[in-house]
Protein backbone atom coordinates (compact mmCIF):
# COMPACT_ATOMS: atom_id res chain seq x y z
CA UNK A 1 0.00 0.00 0.00
CA UNK A 2 1.39 3.25 -1.32
CA UNK A 3 -1.22 5.75 0.47
CA UNK A 4 0.64 6.24 3.37
CA UNK A 5 0.00 8.81 6.14
CA UNK A 6 2.14 11.68 4.39
CA UNK A 7 -0.29 11.10 1.32
CA UNK A 8 -3.01 11.28 3.25
CA UNK A 9 -1.84 14.61 4.80
CA UNK A 10 -1.03 16.20 1.42
CA UNK A 11 -4.91 15.96 0.68
CA UNK A 12 -6.04 16.84 4.16
CA UNK A 13 -4.50 19.56 4.08
CA UNK A 14 -5.94 20.80 0.38
CA UNK A 15 -8.83 19.94 2.00
CA UNK A 16 -8.68 22.10 4.94
CA UNK A 17 -7.69 25.22 2.97
CA UNK A 18 -10.93 24.88 1.09
CA UNK A 19 -13.00 24.52 4.28
CA UNK A 20 -11.06 27.24 5.88
CA UNK A 21 -11.98 29.73 2.73
CA UNK A 22 -15.53 28.54 3.01
CA UNK A 23 -15.47 27.23 -0.41
CA UNK A 24 -16.48 23.40 0.95
CA UNK A 25 -19.55 22.03 -1.14
CA UNK A 26 -21.61 20.09 0.15
CA UNK A 27 -24.46 17.98 -1.50
CA UNK A 28 -28.02 18.36 -0.27
CA UNK A 29 -29.80 15.10 -0.50
CA UNK A 30 -33.46 15.23 -2.30
CA UNK A 31 -35.90 12.33 -1.48
CA UNK A 32 -38.21 13.31 -4.07
CA UNK A 33 -38.49 13.84 -7.96
CA UNK A 34 -37.28 17.13 -9.42
CA UNK A 35 -39.73 19.53 -9.77
CA UNK A 36 -40.83 22.36 -8.66
CA UNK A 37 -42.10 20.95 -4.91
CA UNK A 38 -39.21 18.92 -3.24
CA UNK A 39 -37.82 16.98 -0.03
CA UNK A 40 -34.93 18.09 0.86
CA UNK A 41 -32.39 16.38 3.91
CA UNK A 42 -30.26 19.19 4.81
CA UNK A 43 -27.32 19.31 6.51
CA UNK A 44 -27.00 15.15 6.04
CA UNK A 45 -28.86 13.61 8.75
CA UNK A 46 -31.54 16.53 9.17
CA UNK A 47 -35.27 16.26 9.23
CA UNK A 48 -36.46 15.94 5.39
CA UNK A 49 -38.48 19.34 4.69
CA UNK A 50 -40.50 20.34 1.78
CA UNK A 51 -39.20 23.35 -0.46
CA UNK A 52 -39.73 24.98 -3.52
CA UNK A 53 -37.16 24.64 -5.53
CA UNK A 54 -35.56 27.58 -7.80
CA UNK A 55 -32.52 27.00 -8.29
CA UNK A 56 -32.55 23.78 -10.64
CA UNK A 57 -31.77 23.74 -14.45
CA UNK A 58 -35.78 22.61 -14.94
CA UNK A 59 -36.37 25.33 -17.28
CA UNK A 60 -39.71 23.82 -18.89
CA UNK A 61 -40.45 21.51 -15.65
CA UNK A 62 -40.22 18.47 -18.31
CA UNK A 63 -37.57 16.32 -15.79
CA UNK A 64 -40.62 14.49 -14.10
CA UNK A 65 -43.12 14.50 -16.87
CA UNK A 66 -45.35 12.28 -17.17
CA UNK A 67 -45.30 11.39 -21.06
CA UNK A 68 -41.61 11.58 -20.83
CA UNK A 69 -41.00 9.27 -18.00
CA UNK A 70 -43.71 6.72 -19.83
CA UNK A 71 -41.65 6.98 -22.86
CA UNK A 72 -38.57 6.41 -20.92
CA UNK A 73 -40.37 3.36 -19.77
CA UNK A 74 -41.33 2.23 -23.14
CA UNK A 75 -37.47 2.45 -24.16
CA UNK A 76 -36.29 0.28 -21.64
CA UNK A 77 -38.75 -2.49 -22.44
CA UNK A 78 -37.78 -2.00 -25.70
CA UNK A 79 -34.48 -1.52 -26.34
CA UNK A 80 -33.14 -2.16 -22.89
CA UNK A 81 -30.95 -0.90 -20.48
CA UNK A 82 -27.32 -0.33 -21.89
CA UNK A 83 -25.40 -1.06 -24.79
CA UNK A 84 -21.99 -1.91 -23.21
CA UNK A 85 -20.62 -0.32 -26.54
CA UNK A 86 -19.12 3.18 -27.81
CA UNK A 87 -21.10 4.12 -30.56
CA UNK A 88 -19.19 3.13 -33.06
CA UNK A 89 -18.28 -0.55 -31.97
CA UNK A 90 -22.03 -1.48 -31.21
CA UNK A 91 -23.97 0.91 -29.36
CA UNK A 92 -25.67 2.60 -31.81
CA UNK A 93 -29.75 2.16 -32.11
CA UNK A 94 -31.90 3.19 -34.33
CA UNK A 95 -33.40 5.78 -32.09
CA UNK A 96 -29.70 7.17 -31.73
CA UNK A 97 -29.95 8.49 -35.35
CA UNK A 98 -33.75 9.31 -34.50
CA UNK A 99 -32.78 11.57 -31.70
CA UNK A 100 -29.62 12.88 -34.28
CA UNK A 101 -31.87 13.68 -36.69
CA UNK A 102 -34.48 15.33 -34.69
CA UNK A 103 -32.26 17.54 -33.33
CA UNK A 104 -30.54 18.62 -36.32
CA UNK A 105 -34.55 19.60 -37.62
CA UNK A 106 -35.13 21.12 -33.71
CA UNK A 107 -31.70 23.06 -34.27
CA UNK A 108 -32.06 23.74 -38.04
CA UNK A 109 -28.97 22.48 -38.77
CA UNK A 110 -27.12 20.01 -40.78
CA UNK A 111 -26.23 17.02 -39.09
CA UNK A 112 -25.87 16.37 -35.60
CA UNK A 113 -23.80 14.01 -33.31
CA UNK A 114 -24.96 12.55 -30.04
CA UNK A 115 -22.12 12.70 -26.57
CA UNK A 116 -22.20 11.56 -23.69
CA UNK A 117 -22.74 15.09 -21.93
CA UNK A 118 -22.40 18.42 -23.15
CA UNK A 119 -19.67 18.70 -20.86
CA UNK A 120 -17.98 15.64 -23.19
CA UNK A 121 -19.42 17.65 -26.58
CA UNK A 122 -17.75 20.66 -25.46
CA UNK A 123 -14.01 18.56 -24.57
CA UNK A 124 -14.34 16.77 -28.01
CA UNK A 125 -15.33 19.52 -30.71
CA UNK A 126 -12.49 21.48 -30.84
CA UNK A 127 -9.67 19.23 -31.14
CA UNK A 128 -11.22 17.39 -33.70
CA UNK A 129 -12.12 20.39 -35.89
CA UNK A 130 -9.00 22.86 -35.41
CA UNK A 131 -5.25 22.45 -35.89
CA UNK A 132 -2.49 24.90 -34.37
CA UNK A 133 -2.58 26.95 -37.85
CA UNK A 134 -6.40 28.13 -36.40
CA UNK A 135 -7.18 30.05 -33.47
CA UNK A 136 -10.01 30.32 -31.22
CA UNK A 137 -11.73 33.63 -29.88
CA UNK A 138 -13.74 33.23 -27.15
CA UNK A 139 -15.91 35.59 -24.86
CA UNK A 140 -14.43 35.51 -21.14
CA UNK A 141 -17.36 34.52 -19.78
CA UNK A 142 -17.67 31.00 -21.43
CA UNK A 143 -18.67 27.96 -19.61
CA UNK A 144 -15.37 25.92 -17.98
CA UNK A 145 -15.87 22.68 -20.18
CA UNK A 146 -15.31 25.24 -23.02
CA UNK A 147 -12.65 26.22 -21.40
CA UNK A 148 -11.54 22.69 -20.58
CA UNK A 149 -12.04 21.70 -24.40
CA UNK A 150 -10.15 24.69 -25.96
CA UNK A 151 -7.20 23.31 -23.13
CA UNK A 152 -7.25 19.98 -25.29
CA UNK A 153 -7.34 21.62 -28.49
CA UNK A 154 -3.75 23.03 -30.39
CA UNK A 155 -4.98 26.12 -31.95
CA UNK A 156 -3.68 29.38 -30.60
CA UNK A 157 -6.52 30.58 -27.95
CA UNK A 158 -7.34 34.48 -27.60
CA UNK A 159 -10.18 36.06 -25.70
CA UNK A 160 -12.38 39.21 -25.74
CA UNK A 161 -14.37 41.20 -23.43
CA UNK A 162 -17.45 39.33 -22.59
CA UNK A 163 -19.83 40.66 -25.22
CA UNK A 164 -18.31 43.15 -26.55
CA UNK A 165 -18.53 43.13 -30.11
CA UNK A 166 -16.35 46.14 -31.11
CA UNK A 167 -12.96 43.88 -28.96
CA UNK A 168 -14.47 40.75 -31.21
CA UNK A 169 -13.85 42.45 -33.86
CA UNK A 170 -10.48 44.13 -33.22
CA UNK A 171 -9.40 40.30 -32.65
CA UNK A 172 -10.62 39.26 -35.91
CA UNK A 173 -8.23 41.79 -37.35
CA UNK A 174 -5.45 40.36 -35.18
CA UNK A 175 -5.76 36.61 -36.36
CA UNK A 176 -6.77 37.54 -40.15
CA UNK A 177 -3.50 35.48 -41.00
CA UNK A 178 -5.36 31.91 -39.27
CA UNK A 179 -6.20 29.10 -41.57
CA UNK A 180 -9.59 29.09 -39.63
CA UNK A 181 -10.88 30.97 -36.98
CA UNK A 182 -13.82 30.28 -34.31
CA UNK A 183 -15.60 32.72 -33.00
CA UNK A 184 -16.87 31.04 -29.52
CA UNK A 185 -19.71 31.89 -26.92
CA UNK A 186 -22.46 30.74 -24.59
CA UNK A 187 -25.76 31.39 -25.99
CA UNK A 188 -27.02 32.14 -22.60
CA UNK A 189 -24.29 32.98 -19.67
CA UNK A 190 -24.88 30.78 -17.12
CA UNK A 191 -24.17 33.08 -14.15
CA UNK A 192 -25.77 36.52 -15.24
CA UNK A 193 -28.34 34.98 -17.55
CA UNK A 194 -27.84 37.08 -20.23
CA UNK A 195 -27.80 35.93 -24.13
CA UNK A 196 -24.96 36.37 -26.35
CA UNK A 197 -25.32 38.90 -29.19
CA UNK A 198 -25.63 36.59 -32.01
CA UNK A 199 -26.87 39.01 -34.77
CA UNK A 200 -23.68 41.18 -34.67
CA UNK A 201 -21.21 38.38 -33.69
CA UNK A 202 -22.83 36.60 -37.02
CA UNK A 203 -22.34 39.72 -39.31
CA UNK A 204 -18.80 40.30 -37.85
CA UNK A 205 -18.02 36.55 -38.65
CA UNK A 206 -19.06 36.78 -42.15
CA UNK A 207 -16.97 39.97 -42.64
CA UNK A 208 -14.21 38.15 -41.63
CA UNK A 209 -14.72 34.86 -42.49
CA UNK A 210 -14.43 33.21 -39.30
CA UNK A 211 -17.11 29.96 -37.58
CA UNK A 212 -19.02 30.58 -35.52
CA UNK A 213 -19.65 28.37 -32.26
CA UNK A 214 -22.60 28.81 -29.61
CA UNK A 215 -23.05 26.52 -26.38
CA UNK A 216 -27.10 26.95 -25.78
CA UNK A 217 -27.23 24.61 -23.22
CA UNK A 218 -28.53 27.31 -21.02
CA UNK A 219 -31.15 28.50 -24.24
CA UNK A 220 -32.41 25.12 -26.22
CA UNK A 221 -36.15 24.48 -25.84
CA UNK A 222 -37.32 28.09 -24.72
CA UNK A 223 -34.92 30.81 -25.65
CA UNK A 224 -36.27 31.95 -29.21
CA UNK A 225 -40.52 32.42 -30.67
CA UNK A 226 -40.57 28.71 -30.62
CA UNK A 227 -37.21 27.50 -28.40
CA UNK A 228 -35.08 26.73 -31.20
CA UNK A 229 -32.60 28.92 -29.25
CA UNK A 230 -30.47 31.87 -28.95
CA UNK A 231 -29.78 31.58 -32.82
CA UNK A 232 -33.56 32.07 -32.91
CA UNK A 233 -34.12 34.85 -30.82
CA UNK A 234 -31.31 36.99 -32.57
CA UNK A 235 -32.57 35.78 -36.32
CA UNK A 236 -29.51 33.95 -37.16
CA UNK A 237 -31.37 30.63 -37.83
CA UNK A 238 -28.90 28.69 -40.25
CA UNK A 239 -25.55 30.86 -39.65
CA UNK A 240 -24.29 29.47 -36.48
CA UNK A 241 -21.73 26.64 -37.68
CA UNK A 242 -21.21 25.14 -34.21
CA UNK A 243 -24.22 24.39 -31.52
CA UNK A 244 -23.39 22.56 -28.97
CA UNK A 245 -26.30 21.41 -25.97
CA UNK A 246 -27.50 19.40 -23.33
CA UNK A 247 -30.21 17.10 -22.60
CA UNK A 248 -29.51 17.94 -19.33
CA UNK A 249 -31.64 20.79 -18.28
CA UNK A 250 -34.46 21.99 -20.48
CA UNK A 251 -34.79 18.97 -22.50
CA UNK A 252 -35.54 16.50 -20.13
CA UNK A 253 -32.94 17.27 -17.81
CA UNK A 254 -31.55 13.27 -17.54
CA UNK A 255 -28.51 13.47 -19.36
CA UNK A 256 -26.59 13.96 -22.64
CA UNK A 257 -25.64 16.40 -25.37
CA UNK A 258 -24.61 17.17 -28.90
CA UNK A 259 -22.62 18.86 -31.71
CA UNK A 260 -24.92 19.73 -33.95
CA UNK A 261 -24.26 22.33 -37.17
CA UNK A 262 -22.31 21.77 -40.41
CA UNK A 263 -22.09 18.44 -41.38
CA UNK A 264 -18.48 18.08 -42.37
CA UNK A 265 -17.96 19.31 -38.47
CA UNK A 266 -20.30 16.74 -37.42
CA UNK A 267 -18.48 14.15 -39.46
CA UNK A 268 -15.39 15.37 -38.01
CA UNK A 269 -16.32 14.52 -34.77
CA UNK A 270 -17.51 11.25 -35.82
CA UNK A 271 -13.98 10.50 -37.03
CA UNK A 272 -11.90 12.28 -34.12
CA UNK A 273 -13.52 13.16 -30.95
CA UNK A 274 -12.24 11.46 -28.25
CA UNK A 275 -15.12 11.41 -25.74
CA UNK A 276 -17.41 10.38 -28.54
CA UNK A 277 -14.83 7.53 -29.85
CA UNK A 278 -13.87 6.51 -26.18
CA UNK A 279 -16.90 6.52 -24.41
CA UNK A 280 -20.20 4.83 -24.50
CA UNK A 281 -23.04 5.72 -25.65
CA UNK A 282 -26.67 7.32 -24.08
CA UNK A 283 -28.38 4.93 -22.46
CA UNK A 284 -31.59 4.25 -24.78
CA UNK A 285 -33.72 5.02 -21.62
CA UNK A 286 -32.41 8.79 -22.14
CA UNK A 287 -32.81 8.91 -25.73
CA UNK A 288 -36.16 7.86 -25.63
CA UNK A 289 -37.17 10.39 -22.84
CA UNK A 290 -35.19 13.00 -25.12
CA UNK A 291 -37.56 11.95 -28.43
CA UNK A 292 -40.72 12.07 -26.43
CA UNK A 293 -39.61 16.11 -24.78
CA UNK A 294 -38.81 16.78 -28.62
CA UNK A 295 -42.39 15.89 -29.73
CA UNK A 296 -44.19 17.73 -27.09
CA UNK A 297 -41.78 20.82 -27.83
CA UNK A 298 -42.35 20.72 -31.44
CA UNK A 299 -46.18 20.52 -31.04
CA UNK A 300 -46.79 23.51 -29.09
CA UNK A 301 -44.66 26.57 -27.57
CA UNK A 302 -47.13 26.22 -24.91
CA UNK A 303 -44.58 25.64 -21.75
CA UNK A 304 -42.18 27.93 -23.48
CA UNK A 305 -44.99 30.66 -22.91
CA UNK A 306 -45.39 29.66 -19.73
CA UNK A 307 -41.73 29.49 -18.37
CA UNK A 308 -41.78 33.32 -20.24
CA UNK A 309 -44.91 34.77 -18.31
CA UNK A 310 -43.48 33.03 -15.47
CA UNK A 311 -39.96 35.04 -15.48
CA UNK A 312 -41.79 38.31 -16.06
CA UNK A 313 -43.42 37.57 -13.00
CA UNK A 314 -40.62 36.60 -11.34
CA UNK A 315 -38.56 39.50 -12.39
CA UNK A 316 -41.22 42.41 -11.65
CA UNK A 317 -42.04 41.06 -8.14
CA UNK A 318 -38.01 41.23 -7.05
CA UNK A 319 -37.76 44.12 -8.66
CA UNK A 320 -40.61 46.05 -6.88
CA UNK A 321 -39.20 43.85 -3.70
CA UNK A 322 -36.16 46.46 -4.18
CA UNK A 323 -33.80 43.83 -5.10
CA UNK A 324 -30.64 44.50 -7.45
CA UNK A 325 -31.30 42.21 -10.12
CA UNK A 326 -28.79 41.50 -13.46
CA UNK A 327 -30.70 42.54 -16.53
CA UNK A 328 -32.14 40.21 -18.78
CA UNK A 329 -35.32 38.38 -20.11
CA UNK A 330 -34.05 34.90 -19.68
CA UNK A 331 -35.01 32.40 -16.95
CA UNK A 332 -31.83 32.91 -15.47
CA UNK A 333 -32.42 35.36 -13.01
CA UNK A 334 -29.33 36.58 -10.51
CA UNK A 335 -30.27 38.74 -6.89
CA UNK A 336 -27.20 40.31 -6.78
CA UNK A 337 -26.10 40.73 -3.22
CA UNK A 338 -21.88 41.43 -3.91
CA UNK A 339 -20.88 40.35 -0.37
CA UNK A 340 -20.35 36.34 -0.13
CA UNK A 341 -21.14 35.56 3.25
CA UNK A 342 -24.36 37.31 2.93
CA UNK A 343 -24.98 35.57 -0.17
CA UNK A 344 -24.61 32.56 1.91
CA UNK A 345 -26.28 33.91 4.65
CA UNK A 346 -29.17 34.78 2.82
CA UNK A 347 -29.25 31.47 1.03
CA UNK A 348 -29.03 29.68 4.57
CA UNK A 349 -32.04 31.90 5.45
CA UNK A 350 -34.05 31.57 2.88
CA UNK A 351 -34.04 27.51 3.57
CA UNK A 352 -35.44 28.09 6.98
CA UNK A 353 -38.18 29.85 4.57
CA UNK A 354 -38.61 26.76 2.57
CA UNK A 355 -37.14 28.41 -0.29
CA UNK A 356 -34.40 26.36 -2.32
CA UNK A 357 -31.62 28.83 -4.16
CA UNK A 358 -27.99 28.75 -3.91
CA UNK A 359 -25.52 31.48 -3.20
CA UNK A 360 -22.68 31.93 -5.70
CA UNK A 361 -19.69 33.85 -5.16
CA UNK A 362 -15.67 34.14 -6.15
CA UNK A 363 -14.46 31.66 -7.61
CA UNK A 364 -17.16 30.95 -9.42
CA UNK A 365 -18.24 34.56 -10.13
CA UNK A 366 -15.77 37.13 -10.13
CA UNK A 367 -14.68 38.74 -6.86
CA UNK A 368 -17.57 41.16 -5.13
CA UNK A 369 -20.27 39.92 -7.47
CA UNK A 370 -21.54 37.48 -4.87
CA UNK A 371 -25.57 36.48 -5.66
CA UNK A 372 -28.24 34.35 -5.38
CA UNK A 373 -28.97 33.05 -8.58
CA UNK A 374 -32.53 32.01 -9.11
CA UNK A 375 -34.04 30.02 -11.90
CA UNK A 376 -37.90 29.94 -13.29
CA UNK A 377 -38.94 26.89 -14.84
CA UNK A 378 -42.81 25.92 -16.51
CA UNK A 379 -42.64 23.90 -13.60
CA UNK A 380 -43.57 26.95 -11.00
CA UNK A 381 -47.01 28.16 -10.72
CA UNK A 382 -47.89 31.09 -9.48
CA UNK A 383 -48.46 30.36 -6.02
CA UNK A 384 -45.16 28.79 -5.59
CA UNK A 385 -43.41 32.08 -7.25
CA UNK A 386 -45.72 34.74 -4.57
CA UNK A 387 -44.28 32.15 -1.90
CA UNK A 388 -40.81 32.59 -2.90
CA UNK A 389 -41.12 36.13 -2.96
CA UNK A 390 -42.64 36.50 0.13
CA UNK A 391 -39.83 34.62 1.24
CA UNK A 392 -37.39 37.01 -0.46
CA UNK A 393 -38.82 39.81 1.28
CA UNK A 394 -38.74 38.82 4.63
CA UNK A 395 -35.06 37.89 4.22
CA UNK A 396 -34.10 41.10 2.51
CA UNK A 397 -35.97 42.92 4.81
CA UNK A 398 -33.78 40.68 8.28
CA UNK A 399 -30.48 42.11 5.91
CA UNK A 400 -31.90 45.77 5.22
CA UNK A 401 -31.16 45.78 1.70
CA UNK A 402 -34.61 45.98 0.38
CA UNK A 403 -34.54 49.10 -1.50
CA UNK A 404 -30.60 49.60 -1.45
CA UNK A 405 -28.47 50.56 -4.72
CA UNK A 406 -25.58 48.20 -5.60
CA UNK A 407 -22.90 51.15 -3.86
CA UNK A 408 -25.38 51.01 -0.54
CA UNK A 409 -25.15 47.07 -0.49
CA UNK A 410 -21.27 47.34 -1.09
CA UNK A 411 -21.09 49.91 2.10
CA UNK A 412 -23.31 48.16 4.15
CA UNK A 413 -21.50 44.66 3.89
CA UNK A 414 -18.38 45.04 2.07
CA UNK A 415 -17.02 43.38 -0.91
CA UNK B 1 11.25 52.60 -16.18
CA UNK B 2 7.95 54.20 -14.90
CA UNK B 3 6.74 54.81 -18.35
CA UNK B 4 7.18 51.10 -18.89
CA UNK B 5 4.90 50.76 -15.99
CA UNK B 6 2.21 52.87 -16.94
CA UNK B 7 1.74 51.45 -20.75
CA UNK B 8 1.67 48.00 -18.95
CA UNK B 9 -0.67 49.16 -16.71
CA UNK B 10 -2.84 50.76 -19.75
CA UNK B 11 -2.62 47.85 -21.82
CA UNK B 12 -4.18 45.99 -18.69
CA UNK B 13 -7.08 48.47 -18.25
CA UNK B 14 -7.71 48.99 -21.84
CA UNK B 15 -7.25 44.79 -22.45
CA UNK B 16 -9.21 43.40 -19.08
CA UNK B 17 -10.86 45.61 -17.14
CA UNK B 18 -14.89 45.69 -17.71
CA UNK B 19 -15.66 48.03 -15.12
CA UNK B 20 -14.04 51.33 -15.65
CA UNK B 21 -14.71 52.12 -11.84
CA UNK B 22 -12.29 48.85 -10.30
CA UNK B 23 -9.32 50.00 -9.04
CA UNK B 24 -6.40 48.89 -10.57
CA UNK B 25 -3.05 49.85 -9.73
CA UNK B 26 1.10 48.86 -10.07
CA UNK B 27 0.25 46.06 -7.36
CA UNK B 28 -3.26 45.10 -8.13
CA UNK B 29 -3.34 41.20 -8.25
CA UNK B 30 -4.42 40.54 -11.77
CA UNK B 31 -4.37 36.91 -11.98
CA UNK B 32 -4.93 35.57 -8.87
CA UNK B 33 -7.84 38.56 -8.15
CA UNK B 34 -9.42 37.10 -11.52
CA UNK B 35 -8.44 40.13 -13.92
CA UNK B 36 -6.80 38.41 -16.49
CA UNK B 37 -7.33 34.23 -16.86
CA UNK B 38 -4.43 32.12 -17.83
CA UNK B 39 -5.79 32.20 -21.10
CA UNK B 40 -5.87 35.86 -21.75
CA UNK B 41 -2.27 35.89 -20.12
CA UNK B 42 -1.22 34.43 -23.34
CA UNK B 43 -2.55 37.85 -25.41
CA UNK B 44 -0.91 40.20 -22.32
CA UNK B 45 2.53 38.16 -23.44
CA UNK B 46 2.40 38.53 -27.05
CA UNK B 47 1.81 42.29 -26.47
CA UNK B 48 4.44 42.48 -24.42
CA UNK B 49 6.88 40.67 -26.97
CA UNK B 50 5.74 43.11 -29.53
CA UNK B 51 6.05 45.80 -27.67
CA UNK B 52 9.69 45.14 -26.55
CA UNK B 53 11.09 43.17 -28.97
CA UNK B 54 11.63 40.30 -26.92
CA UNK B 55 10.94 36.62 -26.28
CA UNK B 56 9.61 35.73 -23.31
CA UNK B 57 10.53 32.00 -22.74
CA UNK B 58 6.40 29.88 -21.81
CA UNK B 59 8.34 28.55 -18.72
CA UNK B 60 8.93 32.49 -17.57
CA UNK B 61 5.55 33.87 -18.43
CA UNK B 62 4.02 31.64 -14.98
CA UNK B 63 0.66 33.40 -13.56
CA UNK B 64 3.40 34.37 -10.31
CA UNK B 65 4.92 36.83 -12.99
CA UNK B 66 2.42 37.59 -14.55
CA UNK B 67 0.02 38.72 -11.22
CA UNK B 68 1.24 42.80 -10.76
CA UNK B 69 2.06 45.40 -13.52
CA UNK B 70 4.97 45.52 -11.41
CA UNK B 71 6.23 41.66 -11.37
CA UNK B 72 5.75 42.53 -15.13
CA UNK B 73 7.96 45.29 -15.34
CA UNK B 74 10.50 43.04 -13.92
CA UNK B 75 10.08 40.03 -16.11
CA UNK B 76 10.27 42.30 -19.16
CA UNK B 77 13.44 43.88 -18.09
CA UNK B 78 15.16 40.60 -18.01
CA UNK B 79 14.96 40.06 -21.18
CA UNK B 80 15.53 43.78 -22.97
CA UNK B 81 18.67 43.78 -24.00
Amino acid sequence: MAYSDRVRGVFGSQLDEIREKGLFKQERFIHSAQAADIEVEFPSGADVRKVINICANNYLGLSSHPDVVKAAHEGLDSRGYGMSSVRFICGTQDIHRQLENKMTEFLGTEDTILFPSCMDANAGVFEAVLTSDDVMISDRLVHASIIDGMRLCSAQHDTFKHSNVEHLEKKLQLHADKRLKLVINDGVYSMDGDAARLDEIAELCEKYDAMLFVDDSHASGFIGKTGRGTHEKCGVMGKVDIITTTFGKALGGASGGCVSGRKEIVEMCRQKARPYLFSNTIAPVVVSGVLKVLDILSASTERRDKLEANTAYWRKGLTEAGFVLKEGDTPIVPVMLFNAKLAQDFSRDLYEEGIYAIGFFFPVVPNGQARIRTQISAGHEINHLDKALDAFRKVGKKHGILGLSKGEIIDKYGL
Amino acid sequence: MAEMKDIVLEYVREEYMEDEDEELNYDTPLISGGIVDSFSMVSLKRFLENKYNIQIPDEKATPEAFDTVNSIVALVQEYIK
